[in-house]
């Protein structure tokens, strides 16, 4: 459908990135930061499922989970947190460099943030790597003797299986992540964005922002309860 | 548009949450029975709400945009309070042992 | 089918359908109208291929005895039928199809606020579905829509994975449609269009995104762990080795229910924009149908246990369901007196349409009424996975659901397709699709409260009576399906045109011509009037 407007003759200043559907540039800004926030409510959902299906096993079969935490490594998670809100940092200063139209420092902070991302995903690679070499890995490389704790090998390989399913599709987020600041930091050295029009900074942003939130509860989650029956 | 935060509130905002995280990590340490797991989630929900009120910037949204960031966490509790409401009168889990 | 609007002697204004021609310009169409109609014409044919099922099921029921296929086969007819029936037909009828032509006209916007994901939604849609008729191709499922574990997980030898991936595709089709809509009409309403001016349809359709949204990611999760379940064995709903089964009905049913008001909730937005029009009296109680289409998405998320009342739950949380379940009953009751109370000392105008409405009205009180049995703790013992359960569904879903489809689309499609269809047989249709109905279904009510179990091939002999007066309501209300579906391909080549407003209706989408032109309207409409302002002058003209 070629952008034929006939009939439309209100907007008489035209910004070019504005599409044919909108009326203001405002409108248009308002739609794309709302419909993000509406896609991050499918995805708040979509990890409570998960949430939900871990916490009733968890609940269920308290002893299996205490066994499996001893496995998590807290200073690895700790260090992976800090890593991500540094970051949401960078992603926060980059929106606001795009707000103010500062296109070089914008770019540098793209640029920071995908790094950062990587050393998450790099930190998260060795932990699995760990957990193989433990033979902790369900279905492919799991001990049935589960560590000399035979009787809670079914229930922990349920735990780990859902460790595994969670981190892996916030990592999965995470490579989204990342591959979204590619593209982004693309179209700010084309020179696309502008004060005016910086709307996909804007809402890669928040999507970042959430990515980070979901593993702020993870990494409690996850590493820290349980932690105190095995260092006290 | 809104008015932009300066670099100095994002720098605080990172350094307590950076605390904070250190927080959560040594309160684990300490073993405080049921209570372990309240703390650590409400470090971890302090956490999320700096994220979202700062980074994200919804302080100064509409009322609309906080609607629905809020709505996300209400129908969390919908489900997770819902599975537990049976779940847990059941009498499936060990007692006095919920968490 | 673009070249059914040429006409040789008149050169005709430009719309939608003429804009552009070739298959090119519909597959990579971004207008909300066609991809509407690309819509229309996937989920009429996985309404057929659900159908088929249908036949094939009431073919089987015809005797008591087990004779026309094993029982093997006959699970998969009913597993295929409800899950193509549920996730590809009902979830997007009314939403993607007329949803999707109307939402933006009724509120005065050129198009959806993000029309290339409105087209993505469609190409997923037809992924998934390709993914679920390639699993009745390869041999078929027999978990029932409802792939409960640990049957579909551990137990059942057949193509569990590859449908519930067809399902798990498809919800993202929903999400999307829903996210659509919720910006779109919090972003895109014209010049005084407020929130009170709203038409009813487009608030039913908003409560509707709501649950889309909300629900769909749980569903899909959930199917992700039960092939996860499959294919690794892991035990994750397997009770031999530490799993819960019945965490998975918790986690279907938190979307599955709230997802019968997906089916349900825009159906009740036709009936309210159809109750109005045809008695030419503003609606009674606006406030109270659009605040209850609110009120139904959230309240029902509330009661989805009463799936589970049999499964050992507790009294207590089986009490705290049950109370809730009446407790949903309220809003939609709201809504049936008020078009009751609209229709009263109406003018009411007997066009198929409105005929529509009134076997909607009534089949969906008895479908809610029979509902509020099930959630009766005591009763919903004695009549749970039974017949009743099946009739009680289908009065809501096709009862309600398909009879507010048949009911908007013969209303809109002048709108949609510029042209008028033949009344006579539109009427004659809408009596078939009742009579067979009701025909079909009513003795399922009494085959399940006399014991008649759902999900087996063969039955006790004394049933025999009531089932074949099933089956040959089924066949007629086969043939009050495909009657429209001739006659509707007829109009679009033979049928008179439509002017703009051909039931003098009131509305944005009656004010832009038939069919609208690609961007709706020719100048951004200012809305300066409440919604269904109808006076009673109007009558004569419209007669
Ligand atoms: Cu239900």
């Amino acid at each position: 459908m070629a952008d034929s407007h006939g009939v439309v003759a209100e907007h008489a200043e035209h910004n070019p990135n504005l599409r044919h559907h909108f009326d203001t540039m405002a409108q248009q800004f308002d739609s794309a930061t709302l419909g993000m926030w509406v896609f991050l409510l499918t995805e708040i959902m979509f990890f409570g499922g998960m949430f939900g299906a871990y916490t009733v096993y968890r609940s269920m079969y308290p002893e299996a989970f205490a066994s499996t935490s001893k496995h998590m490594d807290a200073f690895w998670g700790g260090l992976n947190t800090a890593v991500l809100i540094v970051s949401s940092l960078t992603m926060a200063l980059a929106v606001r460099a795009a707000r103010l139209g500062q296109q070089k420092n914008l770019q540098i902070l793209l640029v920071l943030t995908m790094i950062f991302g990587l050393a998450f995903l790099g930190v998260k690679a060795i932990e699995y790597h760990a957990h193989w070499v433990e033979h902790m890995v369900p279905y492919w490389n799991w001990d049935p003797n589960y560590d000399g704790q035979p009787q809670y090998a079914h229930n922990a390989q349920i735990l780990f299986c859902f460790y595994f399913f969670m981190t892996g599709f916030h990592a999965l987020h995470m490579i989204v992540g990342v591959s979204l600041m590619l593209v982004i930091l693309m179209m700010a050295r084309r020179g696309a964005f502008n004060a005016e029009y910086f709307t996909p900074v804007e809402i890669s942003g928040l999507y970042w922002h959430f990515v980070d939130i979901v593993w702020i509860f993870l990494f409690p989650l996850l590493y820290l309860i349980g932690l105190h029956q095995h260092t006290t | 548009m809104h008015e932009i935060p300066s670099v100095k509130t994002y720098v605080a905002i990172w350094a307590t949450l950076t605390i904070l995280t250190f927080v959560t990590y040594s309160v684990a340490k300490i073993d405080m029975g049921g209570f372990n797991i309240v703390v650590a989630m409400g470090i971890a929900f302090f956490k999320m709400m700096l994220v979202i009120l700062f980074f994200m910037n919804v302080k100064a949204e509409s009322p609309l945009t906080k609607l629905f960031a809020g709505a996300g966490f209400f129908w969390l509790i919908l489900l997770l309070g819902q599975f537990f409401l049976d779940y847990a009168t059941r009498g499936w889990m060990p007692e006095g042992k919920m968490w | 089918m673009s070249t059914a609007i040429q006409d040789p002697q008149t050169v005709e204004r430009p719309n939608y359908l003429n804009a552009e021609y070739g298959w090119k310009s519909w597959l990579l169409t971004t207008d909300h109208k066609r991809i509407a109609i690309l819509y229309l014409i996937s989920i009429t044919l996985m309404f057929f291929v659900g159908g088929i099922f249908a036949v094939l099921i009431r073919l089987e029921l015809l005797t008591p005895q087990g004779d026309l296929v094993n029982s093997d086969t006959y699970n998969k007819f009913f597993s295929m039928h409800g899950i193509v029936m549920v996730f590809f037909f009902l979830v997007p009828s009314i939403p993607a199809t007329l949803g999707n032509f109307l939402v933006p006209m009724m509120i005065g916007a050129k198009d959806l606020a993000f029309p290339r994901i409105n087209l993505l939604s469609w190409y997923i849609y037809i992924v998934g579905a390709v993914f679920t008729l390639a699993a009745v191709v390869l041999g078929g499922v027999d978990t029932g829509w409802t792939f409960y574990t640990p049957f579909s997980s551990s137990y059942s030898n057949t193509f569990v994975i590859t449908a519930a991936s067809g399902v798990f595709v498809a919800g993202f089709s929903s999400i999307l449609t829903g996210l659509n809509f919720i910006v779109t009409i919090h972003k895109m309403r014209a010049p005084g269009m407020t929130w009170g001016r709203l038409p009813l349809f487009v608030w039913a359709n908003y409560a509707t995104a709501l649950i889309q949204v909300l629900g769909t990611p749980v569903v899909a999760i959930t199917l992700a762990l039960v092939g996860l379940e499959r294919a690794f064995r892991i035990g994750i709903f397997d009770p031999a080795i530490g799993g819960d089964p019945i965490l998975f009905q918790h986690m279907f049913w938190f979307y599955s229910h709230p997802a019968v008001y997906i089916m349900i909730l825009p159906g009740m937005g036709v009936i309210s924009e159809l109750v109005t029009c045809f008695s030419r009296k503003s609606v009674f109680g606006y406030s109270f149908i659009a605040g209850s289409s609110i009120g139904i998405a959230i309240i029902g998320f509330l009661v989805w246990g009463h799936h589970m009342f049999v499964t050992g739950m507790s009294m207590y949380a089986s009490l705290y369901f049950s109370l809730l379940s009446f407790l949903v009953a309220v809003p939609s009751a709201i809504k049936v007196f008020n078009w009751t109370a609209t229709m009263f000392r109406g003018s009411i105008v007997y066009d198929t349409p409105m005929l529509y409405a009134f076997g909607f009205i009534g089949l969906f009180t008895i479908g809610g009424l029979t509902g509020l049995f099930l959630a009766t703790l005591a009763v919903d013992v004695h009549v749970t996975d039974t017949y009743f359960v099946v009739a009680h569904f289908h009065y809501v879903m096709v009862g309600g659901m398909v009879m507010a489809y048949m009911g908007g689309l013969h209303f809109w499609w002048p709108k949609i397709s510029g042209r008028l269809y033949p009344e006579g047989w539109a009427k004659f249709a809408a009596l078939l699709v009742f009579a067979g109905f009701n025909l079909t279904f009513f003795p399922q009510f009494i085959l399940g409260y006399l014991g008649q179990p759902r999900r087996y091939h063969a039955y006790a002999p004394e049933f025999q009576v009531l089932n074949v007066m099933s089956t040959a309501g089924a066949s007629i209300l086969g043939l009050g399906y495909l009657i429209p579906l001739i006659y509707f391909l007829w109009s679009m080549r033979h049928g008179p045109k439509a002017t703009s407003n051909p039931w003098g209706a009131k509305g944005l989408e009656w004010e832009t011509t038939s069919p609208p032109p690609t961007f709706n309207f020719d100048k951004t409409p200012i809305v300066t009037e409440e919604a269904y302002a109808y006076s009673h002058k109007q009558e004569v003209e419209v007669g």
